[in-house]
C-alpha cells in the first residue's frame, strides 16, 4: 500500500462571504520559514480591493443595525468555532516553522481567549465610552459611540492568527466591517481563519480578507473615498507614510503602526475599539 | 409701527492697541518677521489695528517658550492648574462686556450673540476643563494619564474667543502647554486674551499667541516641537494638515466643514422649527461649521412651513453690529462675502429660486441679506458645498427614510437637527444620522459638557465633555 | 384649515380632533424665544411710544371684595387722566371691576373714551351653572358693561370635555350681544404649552373677541412665552378664518419694563398690527404708576419718585 496522497487545499481569497480567487489570476509561493514549499496564496489586486471595500460597505448597514448583543454573540460563535479547529491552526502555525506545537496551541488558545474578552464588549463599551452629559440648560443630552464604518486593516506581519484576531475583532465588535490585508509571508492562518467566519453566523461582508502584497494593496485601500479608517498596525514606515497622505483625501481615521514591537499576548486596552467609534451627540430638550 | 430706536453697545470700555507683537514667553515681544497686516471691523472697514504676522523664526521662539514651560506646567499638581484655569474663567466673567464689545468690532456678529452666547459660553469652557485638571485619574484613560507637551492649535474666525477656549482649557487643564495662532482677521481677543494670561499670572510660556495668516498655522503645525496638532477651520485646510503630518507621531484633531441638514417632520412644533431654522442658519451670519444649512421639510407641510419662515425673516433686523438689537452683522470679510455671493450666484445659475426679506443694506462694510432658496435639488452646488454665510437652500422629502437618505448624502457628517414630536421617529433619525451632533427640536446649542466634533470630512476627535480630554492626552 | 370651523364644534370628538391636530408646543424652544424677544433694547424716541403706546393699552383693574363705589370712582378718575400734573399723558383704554360695580364705573367714566369691562361668569374659578353665567354676563351688559372678561371651565378642558367649554362661551357669546367678549384661560391652570394653543383656538372658534390669559387670582398669571403662544394663535387664526381676535396678558405685568418686553413680544410674532387697544392690552394696576415714572423720567431726565404719582 503506498501512502496516500494528501487532498491540498487552495488558498483564495475571502470577499463578501465567498471565496474568490484574484480576478487577476495571480498567486505567490507560501513557504515555510525555512524556505519549503507551503502553498500557492492568492495574490490580491486593486480590484479585488475594491469589490472587498464594497462588499464591506454593503454589509455596514445591517451589521452596524445589528443589536450589540447579537455581534457579541456571533464574535463568542467565531471563538467557538476556532477552538474546534484549534489542531489545524497548530499545524499551519508550525508547518510555517519558528515555533513548537506547544507555542503555537498557546497562540490559538490566546487568539481564541482574545475573540472571547472583545465578544463580551459588544455591549459594554457604550456604557464606558459613552456619557450622559449635564448641560446647563434644559436639555436631554446623549453621548454614544457609532462605529465608523468600513475600516481598512493592514495586520501585522508578525503573528499571524493572534495578531490577525487582535487587529480585526475590535474593527467589528463595534459594528464596523473592514477590509483586513493578511500578513504576507504567512498568510495560511488568515485564509483559515476566514473558513472559521464563514462558518460563524457572521453576515458576508462583515470582515474581508486579502492575501497579498500590502505595499501594493494598502494604498488603493487607503485612498478608497469610501473607506473611512485605515489600521497601518503592520505597515512598515514607508508604506504606513504613504498611506497616512492618502488617508487624508477624505480624512479617514488613521491608527497608525505602533512605535515599537507590539506584546500581543498583552492587555489590548481599549484603543483598538475606540480608534473606530465616532461619538454621536443628541440634543432634545425636556419640558411639558 | 414701533421703530425700535438705534441701541448701540458703547466702544469705549475697549481699549485697542494701534499696533500688536507677539505674546511668547508671558511677554510682548517684537516680531522678527516685518509683515504686518491690519485688521478692519466688517460692519465698517474702519482699520482697529495693526498685528504681526509671525514667520517661522517667531513661531519657533514660541514652541521653544511652550516646551520650556512643558515640564513645569506639567509637573504641577492637577489642583494647582485647576485654579489657574479657574482665575481666567473669572477674569473672563469680569471682563466679558469688553470682551464681547471686541469680538463684535473685529468679528461683526451682533453683541447680543457676543454678550449671550459667546462669552457665557467661553467662560463656562474654562470653568468646565478647569475641574477636570485635578480628576484625570478618573476620566477614564487610565490610572495616570500623561499630557502630549507642546500643543500647536489653529483656530478660524467665526468663534474667535470660544474657538480659543475650546483650544485652551482642556490643553492646559491637562498639563500641555499651547501656542496658538488666531485667524488672520479676528486676532484681537485673542491677544486680549493674552492680557488676561498676565492678570492670572498665569507662568511664561504655557500660553503663547503667534498671529498671522496661514504661513504662520503652516509653520505652527508642521514644527518639529509641536506635540499635538489640534484645529478648527476648512476641510481643505484640514486635509494639507492631516497630509502634512503623515509619519509624525504627532496626534491630531480636526474640526472642519459642514452642510448640516436641518429636517422637519409634518408633526413638528411649527413655530419652534421656524426659530430652529433660523437659529440654525442665520445664528452668526450661518459663519458656523454646524449651520443647518440645508432645510430638507416633508413636502405635505412644505409650504406652510416656507410661508412662516419667509414671514419670520422679514422680522430680522440686519445692521450694525454694535446695536442690541441687531439679529444679523456683518460678514467677516470682504474674500467670504465674495464666496458667498458666488455660491449664490451659482444657486440661481442651476435654477433655484432666490428670495430674500426685504433689508436695508449698509454703504460701507461686508454685507449680505438672509437669502433662502427653493427649489434647490441634491445636486446642486449650493446643497453640496459649504457657503459659510445666512444662505439656506431648502429641499423636500416625502418619507424618513428618504429624509436621512438626503441628509447623510454628502462628505460631511458634522451635525443635523430633527424635528418632530414623535419621540420613535426621532430616535430613529438620531440613530441613522451620520453626524456627530443631532439636534432634535432644537439647534446650534453648545455647552462645555457636551461634546462636539464630527464624522466623515467634518474631522475627528471631540472637543468638550469627558471626550474632549482624549486630543489632549497620550492615550 | 381644510375642516371648516363650524363643522369642528359639532361634538367633543370633531373639537378634539381639531385641537389635538394643531402643531405642538415645544416649551424649551417657546421660552428661549420668549427671552430672547425680551433682551430688545427700547431705548430714547422708541421707549417714549412704547411707555404711550402701554400706557393705552392697559385695563385698569381692580378685582378685590373689598372694592367700594368710592375705590371704583377714584381708578376711573385715574383712568382718564393718569398723571393730574401731565394731560399730554393718554387715557388707559378701560376699567375693569366686578359686575356689582359697573354702573358706578359706567357713571364715572361716561363720555370719557374709557371703556368699562367687567369680570362675569363666577369669576374667578368659574364654578358654576351655565345658566348663572349667562344671568351674570346680562347683568354686567345690562348695566353698561362694553367688555365681558369671562373665564372658561378649565376642570372642563382639562377633562377633555371641549364641547361644554364650548357651549359656555358661545352662550356667554351671545350673552354679551354687542359688548366684547374677552375669554380669560388661566393659562396658569393649563400645565402646557400645548393646552394653552388648543384653549386659545378653542375660545376663537367659539367666538372670542379677546384671549386672555389669566384672571391674576392663581399663579404664574401672564408671562412671556404664554402670551407668546397666544399671540402665535391669534396670528394663525386670521390666517386660517380672516378673523382678527386681540390678545390681553393680565395679572403680574408691574413695571415699565416687563410692559415693553409685551410690546416687543406683539410687534415681533403677531405683528404691527396687533399694536393697538383694539387688539392688545394690559390688565394690571400697578404698572400704570411705574409707566409715568419713566415717562416723568424720559421727560425731565431725573429718576421719579412713588410720592409724586397718585395711589388710586
Amino acid at each position: 500500500m503506498s501512502e496516500r496522497l494528501a487532498v491540498r487545499k487552495t488558498y483564495k481569497l475571502f470577499i463578501g462571504g465567498a471565496f474568490p480567487r484574484s480576478e487577476s489570476g495571480r498567486s505567490y509561493v507560501v513557504t515555510s520559514s525555512k524556505g519549503d514549499f507551503l502553498a500557492n496564496a492568492a495574490r490580491a489586486s486593486r480590484k479585488d480591493a475594491r469589490d472587498a471595500v464594497a462588499a464591506a460597505r454593503k454589509a455596514f448597514p445591517g451589521w452596524s443595525g445589528a443589536t450589540a448583543y447579537n455581534r457579541g454573540q456571533i464574535l463568542y460563535r467565531i471563538a467557538e468555532m476556532l477552538e474546534g479547529r484549534r489542531a489545524q491552526f497548530v499545524a499551519e502555525i508550525t508547518a510555517f516553522g519558528g515555533v513548537g506545537a506547544k507555542q503555537a496551541g498557546d497562540m490559538v488558545d490566546a487568539t481564541v481567549d482574545r475573540l472571547v474578552w472583545y465578544a463580551g464588549w459588544s455591549d459594554k463599551i457604550g456604557a464606558v465610552v459613552g456619557s450622559a452629559n449635564p448641560v446647563a440648560g434644559p436639555y436631554f443630552n446623549l453621548s454614544s459611540p457609532e462605529p465608523t464604518g468600513v475600516v481598512a486593516v493592514v495586520a501585522p506581519q508578525e503573528g499571524p492568527l493572534l495578531g490577525l484576531v487582535s487587529v480585526i475583532a475590535p474593527v467589528i465588535v463595534t459594528g464596523n466591517t473592514c477590509v483586513v490585508i493578511a500578513c504576507e509571508r504567512a498568510p495560511l492562518p488568515a485564509i483559515t481563519l476566514a473558513e472559521v467566519l464563514a462558518t460563524s453566523d457572521l453576515p458576508g461582508g462583515v470582515v474581508n480578507i486579502l492575501t497579498g502584497s500590502p505595499a501594493e494593496i494598502a494604498p488603493w485601500l487607503a485612498g478608497h473615498m469610501d473607506v473611512n479608517a485605515v489600521d497601518l498596525t503592520g505597515a512598515d514606515p514607508e508604506l504606513a507614510v504613504t498611506c497616512e497622505e492618502l488617508a487624508a483625501e477624505n480624512l479617514k481615521r488613521v491608527l497608525r503602526p505602533p512605535a515599537g514591537p507590539v506584546n500581543w499576548l498583552a492587555d489590548p486596552g481599549l484603543e483598538r475599539m475606540t480608534a473606530f467609534l465616532e461619538t454621536k451627540t443628541v440634543w432634545h430638550p425636556i419640558g411639558v | 409701527m414701533f421703530e425700535y430706536a438705534p441701541a448701540p453697545e458703547s466702544r469705549d470700555i475697549v481699549d485697542i492697541r494701534p499696533s500688536y507683537g507677539l505674546f511668547i514667553n508671558g511677554e510682548w515681544v517684537e516680531p522678527q518677521s516685518e509683515e504686518r497686516h491690519k485688521t478692519v471691523n466688517p460692519a465698517t472697514e474702519e482699520v482697529l489695528a495693526e498685528v504681526a504676522w509671525a514667520g517661522e523664526a517667531d513661531v519657533d521662539r514660541a514652541v521653544q517658550a511652550a516646551a520650556k514651560a512643558f515640564p513645569v506646567w506639567s509637573a504641577l499638581p492637577g489642583a494647582e492648574r485647576a485654579k489657574y484655569l479657574f482665575r481666567i474663567a473669572r477674569i473672563i466673567q469680569e471682563r466679558s462686556r469688553e470682551l464681547a464689545v471686541l469680538e463684535t468690532l473685529d468679528n461683526g456678529k451682533p453683541i447680543r450673540e457676543s454678550r449671550d452666547v459667546d462669552l457665557p459660553l467661553v467662560a463656562a469652557h474654562f470653568f468646565y476643563y478647569a475641574g477636570w485638571a485635578d480628576k484625570l485619574a478618573y476620566a477614564g484613560f487610565g490610572p495616570d494619564p500623561r499630557p502630549l507637551g507642546v500643543a500647536g492649535q489653529v483656530i478660524p474666525w467665526n468663534f474667535p474667543l470660544l474657538m480659543l477656549a475650546w483650544k485652551i482649557a482642556p490643553a492646559l487643564a491637562c498639563g500641555n502647554t499651547v501656542v496658538l495662532k488666531p485667524a488672520e482677521t479676528t486676532p484681537l481677543t485673542a491677544l486680549a486674551f493674552a492680557d488676561i494670561c498676565r492678570q492670572a499670572d498665569l507662568p511664561p510660556g504655557v500660553v503663547n499667541i503667534v498671529t498671522g495668516a496661514g504661513a504662520t498655522g503652516a509653520a505652527l503645525v508642521n514644527h518639529p516641537g509641536v506635540d499635538k496638532v489640534a484645529f478648527t477651520g476648512s476641510t481643505e485646510v484640514g486635509r494639507l494638515i492631516a497630509r502634512g503630518l503623515a509619519g509624525t507621531r504627532k496626534k491630531l484633531t480636526l474640526e472642519l466643514g459642514g452642510k448640516a441638514a436641518n429636517i422637519v417632520f409634518e408633526d413638528a412644533p411649527l413655530d419652534q422649527a421656524v426659530e430652529g431654522i433660523v437659529n440654525g442658519i442665520f445664528f452668526n451670519q450661518g459663519h458656523v461649521c454646524c449651520a443647518g444649512s440645508r432645510l430638507l421639510v416633508q413636502e405635505s407641510i412644505a409650504d406652510e412651513l416656507l410661508e412662516a419662515l419667509k414671514r419670520r425673516l422679514g422680522t430680522l433686523r440686519l445692521g450694525d453690529p454694535l446695536d442690541k438689537n441687531t439679529d444679523i452683522g456683518a460678514i467677516n470679510s470682504a474674500e467670504q462675502l465674495a464666496k458667498i455671493r458666488e455660491l449664490s450666484e451659482a444657486g440661481e445659475a442651476e435654477g433655484a429660486e432666490r428670495w430674500s426679506p426685504p433689508c436695508p443694506i449698509p454703504d460701507r462694510g461686508y454685507w449680505f441679506p438672509p437669502t433662502v432658496f427653493t427649489g434647490v435639488a441634491q445636486s446642486h452646488r449650493i446643497a453640496r458645498e459649504e457657503i459659510f454665510g445666512p444662505v439656506l437652500s431648502v429641499l423636500t422629502f416625502r418619507t424618513p427614510a428618504e429624509a436621512v437618505e438626503k441628509a447623510n448624502n454628502t462628505p460631511y457628517g458634522l451635525s443635523a437637527g430633527v424635528w418632530t414630536e414623535k419621540g420613535s421617529l426621532m430616535l430613529w433619525m438620531a440613530s441613522r444620522l451620520r453626524a456627530g451632533v443631532v439636534w432634535s427640536n432644537t439647534f446650534n446649542r453648545f455647552d462645555p459638557a457636551s461634546p462636539f466634533g464630527g464624522y466623515k470630512e467634518s474631522g475627528y476627535g471631540r472637543e468638550g465633555g469627558r471626550h474632549g480630554l482624549e486630543a489632549y492626552l497620550a492615550v | 384649515m381644510t375642516t371648516p370651523l363650524a363643522e369642528v364644534a359639532s361634538s367633543t370628538s370633531t373639537l378634539r380632533a381639531f385641537l389635538h391636530g394643531l402643531p405642538g408646543v415645544d416649551r424649551v424652544g417657546a421660552d428661549a424665544r420668549a427671552a430672547m424677544l425680551g433682551t430688545r433694547s427700547i431705548k430714547t424716541t422708541a421707549k417714549k411710544q412704547a411707555i404711550d403706546m402701554a400706557i393705552g393699552m392697559v385695563d385698569l383693574t381692580t378685582l378685590e371684595g373689598a372694592d367700594t363705589p368710592g375705590k371704583v370712582r377714584a381708578m376711573c378718575a385715574k383712568a382718564v387722566r393718569p398723571d393730574p400734573s401731565d394731560p399730554t399723558v393718554p387715557r388707559v383704554a378701560a376699567v375693569c371691576v366686578y359686575p356689582d360695580l359697573v354702573a358706578t364705573a359706567v357713571e364715572a367714566l361716561r363720555g370719557s373714551g374709557v371703556k368699562v369691562a367687567s369680570v362675569a361668569t363666577s369669576f374667578p374659578s368659574g364654578r358654576s351653572s351655565l345658566d348663572v353665567k349667562v344671568a351674570e354676563t346680562r347683568l354686567a351688559v345690562a348695566a353698561g358693561a362694553a367688555e365681558i372678561d369671562m373665564v372658561i371651565d378649565r376642570g372642563a378642558f382639562l377633562a377633555g370635555d371641549y364641547l361644554k367649554v364650548y357651549e359656555e362661551i358661545a352662550a356667554t357669546k351671545e350673552a354679551c350681544g354687542d359688548s366684547h367678549l374677552k375669554v380669560i384661560l388661566e393659562t396658569g391652570e393649563l400645565a402646557t404649552y400645548d393646552n394653552v394653543r388648543r384653549a386659545s383656538w378653542l375660545a376663537m372658534i367659539a367666538g372670542a373677541d379677546f384671549i386672555k390669559t389669566s384672571t391674576g387670582k392663581v399663579s404664574p398669571a401672564a408671562t412671556l412665552p404664554v402670551t407668546l403662544v397666544m399671540l402665535e394663535a391669534v396670528r394663525d387664526f386670521l390666517a386660517a378664518t380672516g378673523r382678527k381676535v386681540g390678545v390681553k396678558p393680565a395679572g403680574g405685568i408691574r413695571t415699565t419694563k416687563d410692559a415693553i418686553k409685551y410690546l416687543v413680544l406683539v410687534n415681533e410674532t403677531a405683528g404691527p398690527d396687533w399694536l393697538h387697544p383694539d387688539w392688545f392690552r394690559l390688565g394690571a394696576s400697578s404698572l400704570l404708576n411705574d409707566l409715568l415714572m419713566q415717562r416723568q423720567k424720559m421727560a425731565t431726565g431725573r429718576y421719579a419718585g412713588p410720592d409724586y404719582f397718585t395711589l388710586d
